[in-house]
């Protein structure tokens, strides 16, 4: 795996790079997230202080400092998907995963989050899962959709 | 409906990272024309073209441009606004998806144009896919001679690159855009100065969004008047319009200009489907208006609806139907605006916070008439007081359904929710 | 000059260009109420309460940040401008932790005069943000519960000082003022400077108090409890208690700590004094025996603490000196106990200072001899003032009286250390008596003196030309030592205190309460300093008779062994 100093050095020692470099970073910890370790590894490499660093990584939504599941489903509750039934998506898998938003299930599989329209108010409601998007969902079809990640036979790797 | 088709024309029909296809298809006509004009008289077809900006503040592009020109400082930069995050908003989604080369070919001509040699295309960090499309067709791009060292031969160079935001709505908004491409979080600088003049690493910063940059070419290669003439005399060419919520065929439209709403939900979208009522229009995105079907035979067109005290914002346009109550749903949005909130200033970062108490407690039944007018008093103090422009519009949405619906804000006040979706625990507290 | 004509609530003003609203209203009287605004520090316009209206423009705008232009009508107390205000005050107060009764800053809290001015009554909003909890570890005490998140620490933390360890944190609601990861201050590269305090309007950021401490060993029949006053704390202290700024209570503060109990009331000048002799003789050796050079003071212990985190390689450049308050310390508990005969166990010191640092200072590890803490209690001019308030003394009418012997004698050299540039002129008094063997008449070194945040002068001191520099504020020490570094400067001698202005300026100083006033509180302060220098018989630290008694009868000579282990220390690279 890349050490932080090589990722760092793919983007360009520049704090200007401060958000890619942590989007590559928290992708590569397997676990969505950022590992305090490397963030202050970033900040000296970067010459930045460890709070404005802290600060970027608290700002952005995308950027999780706890250990997240190996997916995470991400709900959207902005307005076309909340008039689309949304509240009824989250309420669905919270009882299929047993967690409330915020939480990751013991097995580390998933993590339950509400999020902003991220664009697929065509097809809502929607959940993102990692990079993909499914909409149109029905309890049945969300269901179906968390048995396939469970499975390992939708988007198994990505 | 035919109508002409400017930024969808090629949409589903190239592969969207091909040059070769894209130019098959009469792509980079436009830089060619552009490249053999003197640069004020293309900047001059902008003006003529009626093109105001797409991202949501409609600006006239054209003058924009014109601004930027005369600006004699340098290094200048162009930079796209690919943020997308209007809830109910994704058209740039689908011009990025499929058929990015003329976004590409817009910027490179402003950058001929400005002698900007350096481009960044800042897409939300929720679209990786889609930055991956727009990579590599930056790579091929500069494969075919289209980028990178001197461009079709003429001398010019001009390299672009994608950056990925992070999740944050408030990126969208010019300055905080500027800053989160320099690594910081988005919180929006003061203004003056305006990016015009200080806006990237403190130079002169040309910034519009996806769709603006995208009728560029069309509009150098058929010439303003024509773009122009496709729309109403106030607003050239077409929109492309985002249709969500409650309505048979959502998605998004290319319309021309002048357009009625109405055609847009009924004719276009199908209309709203399971027998259920229009209750109301979402339109502009979360920090646009709502309003009732009363309103729907207004044009698509920046001054008609201006004139009926609306705005078009990005172009999404939510259906809402009549099993929606607007106290549940204005919850939702502004917990939006909670969320998205930068923090930086009082009134957006603390209004957004109590507007959303006080309609949890409209919702519960908890609510009183003295919540309500001060909901009424905040959105004018977010309105007039806020830093940037989320903060100024986050109220429009309380406006306006205050406004359109008061008599079922006020039913919540006495334990009812008249379209039965609130739990309503409180039951009233008189 | 350029001047714009502009009008503001029916009245005409003429300013400079460049004037914002705000200024232009006080030229015509008009107060506009700022919250986040500091100037040169943090103009920000976030907070949103200085908010006027504009004939002819949309909305509202903030008055601290927006610039005159020819012809602008303004209006600052509109029904529209009015409601605003309050609706933003009303904003801030719901979720500021309104525990005003308890709060340290109770009476002179800048959102308490903002809510009361703007007429704000209670609010209706009942939740409270969340916006961490309150840090006690380290000098400086956060409580986020009352932070109204003006951003006035953070700008002055990684602007001013350079230091960075408090930033903002997530965002909308969640927004927060705090440190890396929530944790605690005190494990962080926080200097202890409290120039954070300084300029918090509210109480979210106060001093690790030791006023109950101090109460306590003053009440123990055990304990025999003395007491040091800082130079810098005369001329800030009355201000507590409505006297003028600047004015020199030197006299009516040691009658007030007697009457607090303390047996011996002895003065922090003195041992600058001693300093003085300690980093003269140094600086002499250094220049002499090819010594690290420039040699740099080490008064400031949130200078020390900055060098000790970010310049590693500049660390065998401090003077290896401890500060005034520890060389008290040390001589408090070892020659004093001796002519007392007291037993040195005993004899609990402490210290009145203007500086939030000199806490941590104390707390220091090495900062002892056998096995003895130099220092047992730290409290800053304000928790003094407090003291003097809980004992109910009236102290604008206390009579004036003396420092106790033998730890109470100074010079006007020992006083001017309460400010940036003093600790240079005094050094180079004597070090100039010491090279030409002469009781020197010429003694006002002019040229090192002033208020800029960094200054450099070369005295010739008998055919030798002393390069010396000095700096005030951490954020110009780096500027500096980053051009030292680069080779662009080099100096024997440099003096650098970790206030802007020096301890008259420190963080443990009274608070003041208009912010537009700092310059002219910092100055006048200053002045009452050098009044106090020149009203003195002696003005160079050798001449104090006492510091000649205590080496005679104790120390030997300065540098020498005794010295060496009672009053020098050594630097850690953190
Ligand atoms: C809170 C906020 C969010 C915005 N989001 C976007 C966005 O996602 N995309 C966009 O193009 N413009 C957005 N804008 C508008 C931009 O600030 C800017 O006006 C626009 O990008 C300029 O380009 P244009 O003239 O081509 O429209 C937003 C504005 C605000 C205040
Ligand atoms: S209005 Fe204020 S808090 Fe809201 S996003 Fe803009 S600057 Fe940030
Ligand atoms: S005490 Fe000084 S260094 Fe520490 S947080 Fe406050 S300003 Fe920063
Ligand atoms: S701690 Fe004080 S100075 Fe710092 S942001 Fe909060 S209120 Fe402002
Ligand atoms: S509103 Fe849910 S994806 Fe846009
Ligand atoms: S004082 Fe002007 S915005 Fe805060």
């Amino acid at each position: 795996m890349e050490s932080v100093k090589e990722v760092i050095k793919r983007y360009g020692n520049s704090k200007d790079n401060l958000i890619q470099i942590m989007l590559e970073l928290q992708q590569l910890s397997g676990k969505n997230y950022l590992p305090d370790a490397w963030v202050k590894e970033a900040a000296e490499e970067l010459g930045m202080p460890l709070s404005k660093v802290y600060g970027v990584i608290t700002f952005y939504a995308m950027f999780s400092t706890e250990p997240r599941g190996k997916y995470v489903i991400e709900v959207c509750k902005s307005g076309p998907c909340h008039v689309s039934g949304s509240e009824n998506i989250v309420h669905i898998l919270e009882k299929e995963l047993g967690i409330k938003p915020g939480e990751t299930t013991a097995d580390g599989l998933f993590t339950l989050e509400l999020s902003s329209c991220f664009g697929a108010c065509d097809i809502a409601p929607a959940v993102k899962i990692g990079e993909n998007v499914h909409g149109n969902l029905t309890a049945d079809s969300l269901k179906d959709l968390i048995i396939s990640y469970r499975e390992g036979l939708t988007y198994g790797n990505n | 409906m035919e109508t002409t088709k400017i930024l969808s024309a090629r949409f589903g029909k190239i592969r969207p990272d091909s040059v070769e296809e894209y130019v098959a298809a009469g792509g980079y006509e436009g830089l060619k024309k552009a490249i053999g004009m003197q640069h004020l008289d293309v900047i001059e077809e902008i003006k003529k073209a009626n093109l105001f900006g797409r991202g949501g503040a409609a600006y006239p592009t054209g003058i924009k441009w014109e601004q930027a020109y005369a600006i004699k400082k340098g290094p200048k930069y162009m930079v796209c606004n690919a943020d997308e995050g209007e809830p109910g908003t994704f058209k740039d989604k689908h011009i990025m998806a499929e058929d990015p080369f003329q976004l590409i070919e817009g910027m490179t001509i402003g950058a001929y144009l400005m002698g900007a040699t350096e481009g960044f295309i800042y897409i939300r960090g929720e679209y990786m896919g889609i930055q991956r499309i727009v990579r590599s067709a930056i790579e091929n791009a500069k494969k075919a001679g289209y980028l990178g060292k001197n461009i079709l031969g003429a001398g010019f160079d001009f390299d672009l690159k994608v950056v990925s935001g992070a999740g944050a709505y408030v990126c969208g908004e010019n300055t905080a855009l500027v800053e989160s491409i320099e690594g910081k979080p988005g919180r929006p600088r003061q203004k003056p100065p305006y990016i015009k003049n200080c806006g990237l690493y403190q130079m002169p910063t040309i910034l519009n969004n996806v769709e603006t940059y995208s009728c560029i070419p069309w509009i150098v290669k058929d010439g303003g008047e024509a773009f122009s003439a496709l729309g109403t005399d106030f607003s050239g060419g077409t929109k492309l319009m985002c249709l969500s919520g409650n309505v048979a065929k959502r998605g998004v439209y290319e319309i021309p200009f002048g357009t009625t709403l109405r055609e847009l939900i009924y004719t276009i979208g199908g209309g709203i489907p399971n027998g259920k009522k229009l209750k109301f229009v979402h339109l502009g995105g979360s920090s646009g208006a709502c309003f009732p079907e009363s309103l729907l035979d207004t044009k698509i067109c920046y001054n008609d609806l201006k004139k009926n005290g609306l705005s078009l914002g990005s172009g999404a346009v939510l259906v809402v139907d009549d099993s929606s109550c607007p106290v549940d749903y204005l919850k939702a949005v502004m917990e939006f605006f909670e969320e998205e909130s930068c923090g930086k200033c009082t009134p957006c970062r603390e209004g957004n916070q109590r507007m959303v108490e006080i309609l949890e407690k409209l919702t519960e039944g908890k609510g009183t008439m003295e919540d309500i007018k001060k909901l009424k008093s905040l959105a004018q103090t977010m309105k007039t007081t806020s830093f940037c422009g989320l903060g100024q519009s986050a109220p429009v949405p309380v406006i306006t359904l205050i406004k359109y619906f008061e008599a079922e804000f006020i039913a919540h006040t006495e334990g009812k929710c008249p379209a039965g979706k609130c739990k309503m625990n409180g039951k009233g507290v008189k | 000059m350029d001047m714009i004509n502009l009008k503001i609530d029916g009245l005409d003003v003429s300013v400079p260009k460049d004037t914002t609203i705000l200024q232009a209203a006080k030229q015509l009287n008009i107060d506009i109420p700022t919250l986040c605004y500091l100037k040169g520090i943090n103009e920000v316009g976030s907070c949103r309460v200085c908010v006027v209206e504009v004939e002819g423009w949309r909305g509202l705008h903030p008055a601290c940040v927006t610039k005159v232009s020819e012809g602008l009508v303004v209006k600052t107390a509109t029904k529209t401008v009015r409601e605003a205000r309050q609706n933003i005050l009303e904003l801030i107060m719901a979720n500021h932790n309104r525990e005003c009764l308890s709060c340290a800053r109770n009476t002179n809290c800048e959102l308490q005069k903002l809510c009361n001015d703007a007429g704000i009554g209670d609010t209706t909003f009942e939740k409270k943000a969340d916006r961490g909890s309150i840090d006690c570890s380290g000098s400086v005490v956060r409580d986020p519960s009352k932070c109204v998140l003006c951003g006035r620490c953070v700008s002055v933390c990684s602007n001013t000082q350079n230091v960075g360890v408090i930033s903002y944190a997530h965002r909308g609601a969640h927004t927060s003022v705090t440190t890396p990861y929530e944790v605690e201050l005190a494990g962080l590269e926080c200097i202890n400077c409290g120039q954070c305090i300084k300029v918090c309007p509210v109480g979210a950021l106060q001093e690790k108090d030791a006023t109950e401490r101090v109460w306590s060993a003053l009440e123990n029949p055990d304990l025999h409890v003395v007491v040091q006053t800082a130079p810098a704390v005369r001329v800030a202290l009355g201000e507590e208690f409505g006297m003028p700024v600047g004015t020199n209570v030197e006299g009516k503060m040691v009658t007030a700590l007697k009457r607090l109990g303390f047996v011996k009331v002895f003065d922090t000048n003195f041992s600058a004094d001693l300093t003085i002799m300690e980093e003269g003789t140094e600086l002499i050796n250094r220049i002499n025996n090819g010594g690290k050079l420039p040699m740099i003071t080490s008064c400031s212990p949130g200078w020390i603490k900055f060098c000790e985190h970010n310049y590693h390689e500049f660390l065998e450049n401090l003077s290896t000196c401890k500060s005034p308050q520890q060389m008290f310390g040390a001589v408090a508990k070892s020659y004093y106990p001796q002519k007392a005969g007291v037993d040195p166990k005993k004899v609990f010191v402490v210290s009145v200072m203007p500086c939030t640092a000199k806490k941590y200072e104390a707390d220091r590890e090495e900062m002892k001899v056998d096995g003895l803490r130099d220092i047992d209690a730290v409290i800053t001019t304000r928790e003094l003032a407090k003291m003097i308030k809980q004992a109910r003394i009236e102290f604008e009418k206390l009579p004036d009286s003396c420092y106790d012997s033998i730890l109470g004698a100074s010079t006007g050299a020992g006083v001017i250390f309460g400010n940036t540039g003093g600790v240079m002129e005094a050094a180079l008094r004597t070090v100039a008596d010491i090279l030409t063997g002469k009781d020197l008449k010429e003694i006002e070194y002019t040229a090192v003196r002033g208020m800029e945040g960094i200054r450099e002068a070369t005295v010739n001191i008998s055919g030798m030309d002393l390069k010396v520099a000095i700096v005030n504020g951490t954020g110009n020490a780096a500027k500096l030592l980053d051009k030292i570094k680069a080779g662009e400067a080099n100096y024997h001698f440099i003096e650098v205190m970790a206030c802007p202005g020096g301890c008259i300026n420190g963080g443990g100083q009274p608070i003041i309460m208009d912010k537009s006033k700092t310059e002219e509180v910092k100055q006048k302060r200053i002045e009452g300093i050098y009044a106090i220098d020149k009203s003195r018989a002696k003005r160079k630290s050798h001449e104090n008779p006492e510091i000649k008694a205590l080496y005679d009868e104790y120390l030997g000579k300065p540098g020498e062994h005794k010295s060496h282990k009672l009053l020098h220390t050594h630097y850690t690279a953190r």
